[in-house]
């Protein structure tokens, strides 16, 4: 899951006019009910397609594609699309009026490049938002649509040097992460509603500074919204998203606490039968760290999951894959060898 | 040994407080005056940067639809085509009795700008501003008066946000505007993705209009601010006028001392160490005094520079006042430089001080003669300079620095030319007394004539920047008349109620003039048309400076345009030229009219024309020719048939007033600097004749000796410094006069695009001349009360001892 | 008596001890005087009390008849102006006017110029060529030399000389003090002088010796 981006969508609220002020990301998190903002339950089914919507009555929401792609002469690629929403009040209303603000993130990754382009929008005057019927998720011209199923997307994006337009269809279907969707974010029970499409196959075009290139591969879609996502000693965290070559896939994540590490994740077998991680069972060591623009950060990790016989190496595919948005971080595209072999995504958190 | 002669140098202005004291004011006051210009400088640049940071945002392009608002929707359209780009929404509201100007903006996608960045520190403040009820930022002052206000959204102060205005959420702001849904212009942001449809494809509609190079304001206002700092240059050379003369009395008056303490065994290099510490001390002392001064002539003052700026330029200054290190700094850096400088000479002296005793005042006087030659020829050169820099250099820099030239080599041409009238005048005079008088202040030229400089300087300047402004107001006075043809102006709430009024008005008075105008990017600046119809007080009292044959008729048919003067000297538009108002509307221009007091271009073209091309024009504001009706009459029928606030009516009378009240605070400045530079040139005065005084004596005793009493001595003495400044008066009265027509013709032009016939006032001139004649005489009054008091004995002396 | 002194005393203020303590002393018309004394006997003090340069505690001085006690500051000046003439150690020429303007710039101001008698002055006194030039450009002897033409010029009725020669050396001394004494006898003017010099003081018709403020 995208913990991280919980963070930056909050402390947006504070950061988005100038200076980045992480350190106040945590700041009135405990109050969420408070302000009269949704909370998520356990055991309360999700409807598709309503829930590929936004939900306004949460405080965070997003639409989170990262795909890994490969060039017509086997170049590997990665790239990033992410919608966030971000409610400064329950509820939504028309033209500036909206409590809703839009971030969006996009990035074009390879070996030795990596691009990336930020968007910020209000929301209830029409420059970004998601809908359904058919579904359309958007912010300015970046955009994310199709079928009320999620099973075939368009997908665009460009920034100042770089642009995508991908199409995708999911050979499989979506996975419910944690309790039939309701997922457990840290031992003190903050929780979000959590589902992902990792199933996509993918086609198109990637434009970088130096041309266009086809390409095809893999993607994996998030979608989560909550209300309530951290708990306060939790200073950061690596996230993993892995497809392994036997077409078994692994969502698993470690949050970084003073009061220690907590791990979980989930198991997606090749059929897409998904079994949660229990906490602890996965661990993850960083073994080799380079800086990128300046920060500190993990670029090759190991990873042992003893229900699953897992012991693999991941390795960045390019380790100066920083996102130097508003809030940063490092999100980048990885390869998978061990005694699995494969690739995935890495996304790493609170390394200053 | 160090610490005793340390002692010996002090013991000096123990026993000589007057002169310490002197010293010190005349440290203080040249720091005071020097530092109280730089302050107010310096506040109202960070209230242009603050402004520019604001609003300005100004080097961005941005587009704009041509004489309306851009509807939201063409936004959104534009964004989900790609393009970057930031809403601004502005408008002028009352609220509650705050008439100000509201900026709208989107915080999320505004470039990053000061008084938003404020609130990054409140993560609060963001929803607060966009959610929940809207947030508005307001400089402190009005901060404070519409929280009081019910039924608006939140209000926080920042200084960061421009005087008058206030801050807001576009959503809010089109709320307190009433324009829903409407967008005046588009900021293009820096950063643009790859691959974008050509503006002018997607929105052929809108105009993209380049951002300014550097502030305008700062560009209009960069006279003032050169005329502010020339002032207090001048006031800083009169005040080291004054410590220079202390300085050179106190290392006179210690010779003596500094002989015995170098028999005593003190090195030299040690004794100049010593005194150079005690000038930087001093400097500090009186540096420190006037830093205080300065900081309250600046807070007195800056009220009325805010006003000016905002009168003549529209520039916005705040009232207030703060505390810069900088500013403290540089004060008190000046006041060491200046002391340094000033004492150098003396030091100098002090460190190379012949065994013989000093030459007398005679062979001084013939020294300076030798030197009057040189300097005469370097004020003539000096002036030659001027005149070179004005024909070299263009704009504003120019007309400075021939002002510059004639200034100082005005000032140094004095000393040679007051010295040729007293060798000529001498022959005039009958009388023995007469014919010693002339001939003694012959041989005190050169110790006082420093202070007779900075009393030409004063008294120029006040002569040159009085009949500036007195000229000024005058025109400006009979140009109001002119403008003004309007019985009454009236201001309606809407445009509704604008139609309404002039219906009601139209069988009841002689003329209804709307007076209808839009903004249009005229010569790559803003600039105001106007829309007017056909009226014979138009026709008749327009102030027109040049005209085209049948030019009314012309506008009048929509085609052709008159321009105001501003625009014609900026943008060379005279008759014969064409003005492009907008994309496809270009009109010849039938002729120019004065525009006193408008920072901005304006245009005048026929009312079916304006609406032609500009959209969403008000009709909101109308000029009425009374006919027989009585003004107050009219007035309050308006105001009770269509509930008018008192502000919305306004007569020509009334109208008169505010104008010619705001024209007289524009240059209350001006005043207070000219006397303070008068008072100070007056102490420059006192302390040259006080240095002079132990020089006096010698010259003084004989002729009491040979049976004139210490009365007429006394009289003599002031009678001396009387006649002196009368001279310098009366050499400083053509200098005004050619600074007058300089700042009249050409600073003015350069500065604000209208150049003024210059008047004389005499009455002005006698006054100043009584004025400098008092200073004169003021000054002279100590030592000649001085010399009145003084006991024989001490005038014996000068014939009982070798000096 | 062209001029009276009778019983003098002056202290000077701030000072201990009386400076002249009852000085009396005659002077006839034409006559002239020499008073001699040691540094700081009163010397000076009483040529300036007789000149009315300065006021005496008690006593009484009278020049032609006119008591002194009884003048204000305006009534010495006109006697300073029109009665008496000085001479000074240190010349005290005006810095500021010609050798010519010095000359005749004490007449001038007492209303008297007699323009022949200043050019006989100003021949005799060998300054003819000089009459053109400011008096820091004269040596020390021509400066004195202006000096007591400015005095004679005036045809004052009293000349009082406070150390003429003093700051001069043998040859100037003798030759200045030889021109004085001449044009003195010759215009018929009375001379209060003090010296410190036997030599100068024996040329004078009277000697008078001033000891710790009395006259011996």
């Amino acid at each position: 899951m995208r913990v991280r981006l919980l963070l930056a969508l909050l402390s947006l609220v504070s950061t988005l006019i100038a200076a980045p002020l992480r350190a106040q990301g945590y700041a009135g998190l405990g109050s969420t009910a408070a302000q009269g903002f949704a909370t998520p339950e356990r055991g309360v089914p999700l409807v598709f397609p309503r829930d590929h919507g936004p939900h306004p009555d949460y405080r965070i929401e997003w639409w989170y594609l990262t795909a890994n792609l490969t060039g017509p002469d086997g170049t590997p690629y990665g790239i990033q699309w992410t919608l966030f929403r971000s409610a400064l009040a329950p509820g939504e209303a028309r033209g500036w009026q909206s409590p809703q603000i839009w971030m969006g993130h996009a990035a074009a990754t390879s070996a030795t490049d990596h691009h990336f382009a930020e968007r910020l929008a209000r929301g209830g005057i029409g420059t970004a938002g998601v809908k359904t019927a058919p579904f359309e998720a958007w912010i300015d011209d970046w955009r994310m649509a199709g079928d009320d199923g999620l099973s075939n997307l368009t997908l665009t994006a460009r920034g100042a040097e770089f642009a995508y337009d991908l199409r995708l269809s999911a050979l499989g279907p979506i996975v419910l992460q944690g309790d039939r969707g309701y997922s457990v974010k840290s031992a003190d029970g903050q929780a979000s509603y959590y589902y992902s499409q990792p199933h996509y196959r993918i086609e198109g075009t990637l434009t970088l500074p130096s041309g266009p290139v086809t390409v095809t591969g893999q993607g994996w879609l998030d979608r989560e919204w909550s209300s309530q996502p951290l708990a306060a000693d939790q200073s950061g965290w690596d996230w993993f998203s892995l497809s392994f070559d036997d077409g078994a896939r692994l969502m698993g994540f470690r949050l970084r606490g003073t009061r220690g590490d907590f791990t979980s994740g989930t198991w997606i077998a090749a059929d897409g039968t998904a079994t949660p991680l229990s906490p602890g069972a996965l661990r993850a060591e960083p073994l080799e760290w380079r800086t990128a623009s300046g920060h500190r950060v993990p670029v090759r990790w190991r990873l042992t999951l003893a229900d699953h016989d897992l012991d693999v190496t991941i390795a960045a595919l390019n380790p100066s894959a920083w996102m130097g948005t508003r809030f940063s971080y490092w999100e980048g595209p990885v390869t998978v060898s061990g005694n699995r072999n494969g690739r995935g995504y890495l996304e790493m958190t609170g390394y200053d | 040994m160090r610490r005793a002669a340390l002692q010996a140098l002090w013991s000096h202005w123990r026993r000589h407080p007057l002169q310490l004291a002197t010293l010190l004011a005349g440290l203080a006051l040249a720091t005071a005056l020097w530092s109280a210009v730089q302050a107010i400088n310096a506040e109202a640049r960070a209230s242009y940067a603050r402004a520019t940071a604001q609003l300005g945002v100004a080097a961005l392009d941005r587009l704009e639809a041509p004489g309306g608002p851009v509807p939201l929707a063409r936004y959104v359209a534009l964004r989900r085509a790609g393009w970057q780009l930031s809403p601004i929404l502005e408008g002028r509201a009352t609220l509650g009795d705050q008439r100000l100007r509201i900026v709208g903006l989107d915080p999320l996608s505004h470039p990053p700008m000061p008084a938003v960045q404020t609130l990054a520190s409140d993560p609060e403040a963001l929803p607060q501003m966009i959610a929940q009820g809207g947030l508005m930022l307001a400089p402190p002052d009005l901060a404070a008066a519409l929280r009081d206000t019910p039924g608006l959204p939140m209000v926080r102060a920042s200084a960061e946000v421009p005087p008058g205005m206030v801050l807001t959420d576009i959503g809010v702001a089109e709320r307190l505007l009433h324009r829903e849904g409407q967008i005046d212009r588009l900021l293009i942001l820096p950063d643009q993705p790859m691959g974008l449809q050509p503006l002018d494809r997607l929105a052929p509609d809108l105009h993209r209009l380049p951002g300014r190079e550097g502030a305008d304001t700062a560009r209009l206002t960069d006279s003032f601010h050169l005329n502010l700092t020339a002032f207090g240059l001048l006031s800083f050379a009169v005040g080291l006028f004054i410590v220079h003369g202390t300085v050179g009395l106190a290392f006179e008056q210690r010779r003596a001392m500094i002989r015995t303490l170098r028999a005593l065994g003190l090195p030299m290099r040690s004794l100049t160490a010593l005194m150079l510490a005690e000038l930087v001390a001093l400097a500090l002392i009186g540096g420190g005094i006037g830093l205080v001064l300065g900081y309250l002539v600046a807070a007195a003052l800056l009220p009325d520079v805010a006003a000016t700026l905002r009168g003549l330029y529209g520039a916005p200054v705040a009232g207030g006042l703060s505390l810069r290190p900088v500013w403290v700094l540089g004060g008190l850096g000046m006041a060491i430089a200046g002391t340094l400088a000033t004492g150098a000479g003396s030091l100098w002296r002090g460190a190379h001080m012949p065994i013989l005793a000093a030459p007398g005042l005679q062979a001084w006087a013939e020294r300076a003669h030798r030197a009057a030659r040189l300097q005469a020829l370097a004020g003539v050169g000096l002036i030659a300079a001027g005149l070179l820099a004005l024909w070299l250099i263009p704009g504003l820099i120019g007309g400075f620095a021939l002002l510059a030239g004639l200034m100082l080599g005005a000032a140094l041409l004095l000393p040679p030319v007051l010295g040729l009238i007293l060798t000529l005048g001498r022959r005039l005079v009958g009388g023995v007394v007469g014919e010693w008088l002339w001939a003694d202040m012959r041989a005190q030229l050169p110790g006082i004539s420093l202070a007779l400089m900075a009393l030409l300087l004063a008294l120029a300047t006040n002569i040159g920047v009085g009949t500036m402004v007195k000229s000024f107001r005058l025109t400006f006075v009979g140009w109001l008349d002119q403008r003004l043809v309007a019985d009454l102006y009236v201001t309606a709430r809407d445009d509704a109620q604008g139609a309404e009024i002039a219906r009601w008005l139209a069988p009841r008075v002689a003329a209804v003039l709307p007076l209808r105008e839009a903004e249009f990017q005229i010569a790559g600046a803003p600039a105001e048309v106007y829309g007017v119809v056909d009226d014979v007080s138009y026709r008749d009292h327009w102030p027109l400076i040049r005209h085209s044959a049948a030019g009314w008729d012309r506008v009048l048919t929509g085609q052709a345009a008159f321009v105001n003067e501003q625009l014609a000297r900026r943008a060379g538009l005279w008759p014969g030229a064409e003005v492009r108002i907008a994309p496809g509307w270009a009109l010849p221009v039938a002729g120019v009219y004065s525009d006193y007091g408008n920072p901005s271009g304006q245009v005048i073209v026929s009312i079916p024309a304006l609406l032609a091309h500009a959209r969403a024009v008000p009709n909101r504001r109308f000029g009425i020719r009374a006919g027989a009706l009585p003004v107050a009459d009219l007035m309050r029928d308006l105001q009770t048939q269509f509930d008018l606030p008192a502000a919305a009516l306004i007569d020509n009378a009334g109208l008169k007033a505010r104008s010619l009240a705001v024209f007289d605070k524009t240059f209350v400045v001006t005043g207070a600097l000219n006397l303070l530079t008068l008072g100070v040139a007056g102490f420059a005065i006192l302390t040259s004749l006080l240095t002079l005084w132990s020089l006096r004596l010698p010259q003084i005793a004989p002729v009491w000796a040979l049976g004139l009493t210490r009365a007429d001595l006394a009289r003599l003495e002031i009678g001396r410094s009387l006649a002196l400044a009368l001279l310098t008066a009366l050499l400083a009265l053509p200098l005004g006069l050619a600074l007058a027509w300089v700042l009249l013709k050409v600073i003015n032009v350069q500065a604000f695009g209208w150049e003024l016939p210059m008047s004389l006032f005499p009455l002005d001139w006698l006054r100043l001349l009584a004025l400098a004649l008092l200073a004169a005489g003021l000054a002279a009054a100590l030592p000649a009360r001085r010399l009145y008091r003084l006991p024989p004995s001490d005038l014996l002396k000068v014939f009982a001892n070798a000096r | 008596m062209l001029l009276e002194i009778d019983t003098v005393t002056k202290t000077y203020p701030g000072a201990a001890r009386p400076v002249l303590r009852g000085v009396s002393l005659g002077l006839a018309a034409g006559e002239t005087l020499a008073l001699t004394g040691e540094s700081g006997s009163g010397k000076s003090t009483l040529l300036h009390l007789a000149s009315a340069l300065d006021s005496f505690d008690s006593g009484e001085i009278r020049l032609e008849g006119t008591a002194l006690s009884g003048l204000d500051d305006t009534g010495r000046a006109r006697l300073r102006r029109e009665r008496v003439a000085l001479v000074f150690q240190q010349f005290n020429l005006i810095p500021s006017l010609s050798v010519a303007q010095n000359l005749a710039f004490h007449a001038r101001l007492a209303g008297r110029l007699d323009r022949d008698w200043l050019a006989e002055l100003t021949e005799r006194l060998g300054l003819a060529e000089l009459t053109a030039r400011y008096p820091e450009q004269l040596s020390g002897g021509q400066q004195q030399r202006v000096a007591i033409g400015r005095a004679l010029a005036a045809r004052p009725a009293l000349l009082l000389a406070d150390e003429p020669t003093g700051n001069l050396d043998e040859t100037a001394s003798a030759a200045v003090m030889d021109l004085m004494l001449d044009l003195v006898r010759a215009s018929g003017t009375a001379l209060f002088l003090v010296t410190h010099s036997q030599a100068v003081a024996a040329r004078a018709d009277r000697h008078l010796h001033l000891a710790a403020g009395r006259v011996a």
